[in-house]
């Protein structure tokens, strides 16, 4: 078997998802001794890349790759896989990943099992992802020569075993005629609320319901000397102002204590938050997600909790 | 112009997830379906590019009979027509069979425009719209939160959303496919007389036969399963008052938060 697993880069340093599915290519490879190659379009992270045990680095030296255009993405890796002819090609699922590697997927008519979190070794080599926001999992197997994506935080890059290997380099014709002009990144203006060194955060999720309910949820933080935060539902109905919004698209937390009101777990959300030193989530639903991260599961309606505890207090 | 809009009938976020003995398929009758929830969003903006642009608005979904109510909310809000596509005898599982599919059927037009939404509420591949774009060979961009038709609509400029609180305005070909990102607008209810009009628009159908697609796409769903946990969680469940109680110990003796 053959992997190749590609690594997105950002101002000369790899992306911490791209050498988690690193990671995970390895830990494939040490169960079928398949043979792993890293793709990457960037020289410094080329150099970093050749002292992990792989089989090689491929290189590829071309100025239309310095910057993200998903054409001249999705044509080298056309190029490259067709060259290498891998059985599996691995991605951290990041939003460029989101954004190209579907394209690919078609084009190289190979299936996508996008978002995993785990591989598992039976008689077949099995991918687990989850479903349903969460609330279930689904495991895949490829028939044929496949893509595989790995979420955020399923694999730590910490373990990625050392080595060394040659760096392959490489420059591609890549003339296409573009249908996308990308400009420059930029932030939007930063007002509204920092809460990256709050002790204690009141999360308000869709659980609450509606506009009003917020009120009950802002009583119970003040009781709580706590800051409010918010996912991200509630900040697209414009119950709060999106500076309020915790997780991916969003700020990215670690109080002492965070208390999720009505917020079912989904991976965005989590990964904004998770650091928390304590979490009490409060949720009707037993099979909440988030119960699966908190150390306190508050299983009970909001409406029922909130007034009494805020009365208690 | 022309916007093709991709609505997908999906579990509302409430209903139980109940397996069934297969491992593979749930328990439909405990189920309240409802349109996925990020391409409402899809076809808001649809509809206010179409006020904008002078434009008519297809709204196309592939499922079983009962998806069809999909198809009616979006014509209740303002769009043109319909496409059902019936998912007897298609493999729902894979993400490929489903956008050939769809691209099949949406190849006997052209659309200057094709909206889903970012990723289905269910099975949440976060692909559908993207392949569609390599099969019907147009520009794409994915988490989309703004849009722009411009140079005499022969382009449209769209505000992307990047991780970690980055944009970027990104200027594209049409025809062109985007993925819409929750909160680019506010959906909009239908009216009374936007009900009434449904039964006036057209839906065109298709069924598998009508589609020449391919059967392997390379996936197979072995099985679906509840998620294991994996910290250490104190449950704390009971009467109101019982709850409460717990969590004020909880808040001022473990954790020290309130006094
Ligand atoms: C690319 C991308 C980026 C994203 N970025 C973010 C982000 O930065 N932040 C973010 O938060 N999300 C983000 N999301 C969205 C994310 O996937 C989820 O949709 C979102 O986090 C869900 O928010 P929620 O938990 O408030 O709502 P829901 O998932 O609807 O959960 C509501 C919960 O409330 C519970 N509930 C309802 N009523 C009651 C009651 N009376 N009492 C007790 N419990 C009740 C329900 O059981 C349920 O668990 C992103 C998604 C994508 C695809
Ligand atoms: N069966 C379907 N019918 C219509 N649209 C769909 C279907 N499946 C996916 N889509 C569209 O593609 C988007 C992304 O879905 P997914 O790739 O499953 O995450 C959805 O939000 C819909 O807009």
């Amino acid at each position: 078997m053959k992997i190749l697993c590609f690594i997105q880069t950002l101002d000369g340093k790899a992306n911490n998802n791209s050498l988690e599915s690193l990671f995970a290519a390895q830990e494939i490879s040490k169960n079928n001794n398949a043979e792993v190659h890293a793709v990457v379009f960037n020289k410094d992270v080329a150099t970093k890349l050749s002292s992990y045990k792989l089989n090689s680095v491929i290189y590829i030296n071309n100025s239309e790759l310095e910057t993200y255009n998903p054409e001249y993405y999705l044509k080298s890796l056309e190029l490259i896989n067709n060259e290498l002819n891998p059985d599996l090609l691995i991605f951290g699922h990041s939003y460029e990943t989101r954004d190209w590697v579907p394209r690919l997927s078609a084009r190289l008519d190979k299936a996508f099992v996008s978002d995993c979190v785990n591989v598992q070794f039976e008689s077949d080599l099995h991918f687990i992802r989850p479903i349903y926001q969460a609330k279930l999992n689904e495991k895949i197997k490829l028939n044929n020569q496949g893509i595989v994506s790995f979420q955020a935080g399923s694999y730590s890059y910490e373990n990625i075993i050392e080595g060394s290997c040659s760096i392959e380099e490489k420059s591609l014709d890549l003339q296409i005629d573009l249908t996308v002009r990308p400009g420059e990144r930029f932030k939007e203006s930063a007002e509204g609320v920092d809460l990256s060194n709050a002790e204690v955060i009141v999360s308000i999720g869709r659980g609450v319901g509606k506009i009003e309910n917020v009120e009950l949820v802002k009583s119970l933080a003040e009781k709580l000397n706590a800051q409010i935060g918010a996912s991200r539902p509630v900040v697209d109905a414009g119950w709060l102002d999106h500076s309020y919004q915790i997780g991916s698209s969003g700020q990215t937390v670690s109080p002492k204590l965070y208390l999720a009101v009505g917020i079912s777990g989904a991976i965005q959300h989590l990964v904004g938050m998770k650091g928390a030193k304590n979490i009490i989530a409060i949720n009707k639903d037993p099979n909440a997600p988030i119960f699966e991260i908190s150390d306190y599961a508050v299983l009970g309606d909001i409406f029922e909790i909130l007034p009494k505890l805020i009365e208690e207090l | 112009m022309k916007i093709c809009v991709l609505i997908k009938q999906v579990a509302s976020e409430d209903s139980p997830l109940l397996l069934n003995e297969d491992k593979l398929t749930l328990k439909t009758d405990s189920i309240n379906f409802v349109s996925n929830e990020p391409d409402t969003y899809a076809l808001e903006e649809a509809l206010q590019l179409k006020e904008k642009n002078d434009a008519t608005v297809t709204v196309c979904t592939l499922g079983p009979e009962s998806s069809r109510q999909v198809l009616k909310d979006a014509l209740a809000k303002g769009a043109d027509n319909g496409i059902f596509i019936s998912d007897d005898g298609i493999d729902t599982s894979s993400p490929l069979s489903i956008a050939k599919t769809i691209s099949a059927a949406l190849s006997n037009d052209t659309y200057d425009l094709i909206l889903s939404g970012l990723q289905s509420n269910d099975i949440g591949f976060s692909q559908v719209g993207l392949l569609v774009a390599e099969y019907l060979n147009t520009s794409h961009a994915s988490l989309v939160m703004g849009t722009e038709i411009i140079n005499d609509k022969s382009d449209i400029k769209v505000k992307l959303e990047l991780e970690n609180g980055w944009f970027q305005w990104s200027e594209l070909s049409l025809p062109s496919s985007l993925t819409i990102q929750s909160g680019i607008n506010s959906p909009r209810y239908a009216t009374l007389k936007g009900i009434m009009s449904v039964k006036n628009k057209e839906v065109k159908e298709y069924t598998k036969n009508d589609l020449a697609i391919s059967e392997d796409n390379g996936y197979s769903v072995v099985e679906k399963f509840t998620p294991l946990k994996s910290k250490e969680t104190t449950t704390i469940q009971g009467s109101a008052d019982e709850i409460s109680n717990q969590l004020v110990d909880v808040l001022k003796n473990k954790l020290r938060i309130v006094s």
